[in-house]
């Protein structure tokens, strides 16, 4: 079974969990550095990003979350965990873990009040995802290995760079699992890799 | 006015300061999300039924005494287990005895639990009280007078965040709870009359 963790330090853990059960894999929440331990991916969960990253520096998970980026394990940030997976922050000197090769603008479409939903047509799926939309960032732009999935009205709001997936919105509060599903597809089915391969992604990164 | 403000979200507070000791606000109608109080299954489902997107406990508000929050939490997820564990053909009754709709129980019993989030509130005044809540299943806590009234606001509101996050790592809680000052002074309930408590507003 595969082994997800969800960064537990404030925000949509729980609905996290829940999307990951019901895919039929294991949930871990991640509130310390030993946490990340014999884990197949994690996801950074939508919250407050100012927040999460004031708990990130407060328990010393910083190191071990870039850590774990390096290993080429799968990492989702949905809502406010895009912006601590970006490259660039607009009006932020300083990334968060900045791993991700997109530049993303946090809160996009307004305050809290302008939550809303849409339908959105994702790349690789036949039927409409219906989206929640809490005071969401999006993606201004996106480097050349980038894979767009999804844009709305204009504004690229999912996409993918290898290891990394990220969307604006809040796939964890909607029973459509899809891209729960997606994600869980992101973590290659044989856990143990060989030596080789190991050597093969120190080496590539 | 305040939704025209574009406050994030606003509670209704029917514990504090109520403007109409009758009826409660239609949430529906606004765009703005409400938080309401609640002791029991049937209030938390007359505020969802009126449109609030959140709850939370009424507890005793400003007392700095946990007793009536706990009460309050412990009432409302032994009915939703009550719930749960009924045939089809007992919740009708049930609605009955608890002024709730009958929808909404079976949503209750279809879901396991409460089908919005519910926080704790009304007495929180320590990490611990904070860490008791979220054990009891609160979604989160509010902190208001016991922040504020305490000896050194900043440092509670750090320690009591931290207890909620980590709410069963209980050597940490300890160490947090250490160097804090003075909480703020505790009132024991049996000497506010019964017609005073705050939690007996709304309905």
């Amino acid at each position: 079974m595969k082994r997800i963790g969800v960064l537990a330090l404030q925000g949509a853990v729980r609905e996290h969990m829940r999307s990951i059960e019901a895919c039929k894999a294991e949930a871990v929440a991640v509130k310390w550095p030993k946490d990340l331990e014999g884990l197949d991916g994690l996801i950074l969960p939508g919250g407050e990003s100012t927040a999460i990253r004031r708990a990130i520096d407060r328990y010393g998970l910083m190191e071990s979350l870039c850590e774990f980026a390096k290993t080429g394990k799968p990492l989702f940030g949905t809502c406010a965990g895009l912006i601590l997976l970006a490259g660039t922050v607009v009006g932020y000197e300083e990334p968060h873990l900045g791993v991700m090769d997109v530049v993303v603008e946090r809160n996009s479409f307004g305050r809290q009040v302008d939550s809303f939903e849409a339908p959105l047509s994702i790349k690789g799926m036949e039927v409409a995802f219906e989206a929640v939309f809490i005071r969401a960032p999006h993606i201004v732009s996106a480097g050349p290995s980038v894979e767009v999935l999804c844009e709305h009205k204009g504004k690229i709001v999912m996409a993918r760079c290898g290891q990394f997936l990220g969307c604006s919105f809040h796939p964890e509060l909607t029973d459509d699992h899809r891209i729960m599903e997606y994600f869980l597809s992101m973590v290659p089915p044989q856990r143990t890799l060989s030596c080789q391969t190991i050597q093969f992604i120190v080496k590539y990164d | 006015m305040l939704e025209a403000m574009g406050v994030d979200y606003i509670d209704e507070s029917e514990v504090l300061t109520p403007a109409d000791e009758e009826f409660h606000l239609l949430k529906n109608t606004y765009t703005v999300p409400f938080v309401c109080g609640c002791r029991n299954l049937g209030e938390a489902a007359r505020r969802i039924g009126e449109g609030a997107s959140m709850l939370r406990t009424k507890g005793e508000p400003g007392t700095g005494n946990i007793v009536e929050a706990v009460r309050h939490l412990r009432q409302v997820n032994a009915e939703v287990r009550k719930v749960v564990t009924m045939s089809e053909d007992e919740l009708m009754t049930e609605a009955r005895n608890l002024g709730a709709s009958y929808e909404f129980l079976k949503e209750v019993k279809r879901l396991g639990r409460l089908p919005v989030v519910n926080f704790a509130a009304g007495g929180v005044a320590t990490p611990a009280d904070a860490a008791l809540m979220m054990e009891l299943g609160a979604d989160g806590v509010f902190v208001g007078s016991g922040i504020f009234k305490s000896d050194h606001p900043e440092k509670f509101a750090r320690a009591i965040v931290e207890a909620t996050t980590h709410y069963q790592d209980y050597r940490l809680i300890a160490e947090l709870s250490k160097d804090l000052g003075i909480a703020m002074k505790g009132i024991e309930m049996s000497t506010i009359a019964a017609g005073e408590r705050m939690q007996e507003r709304g309905w």
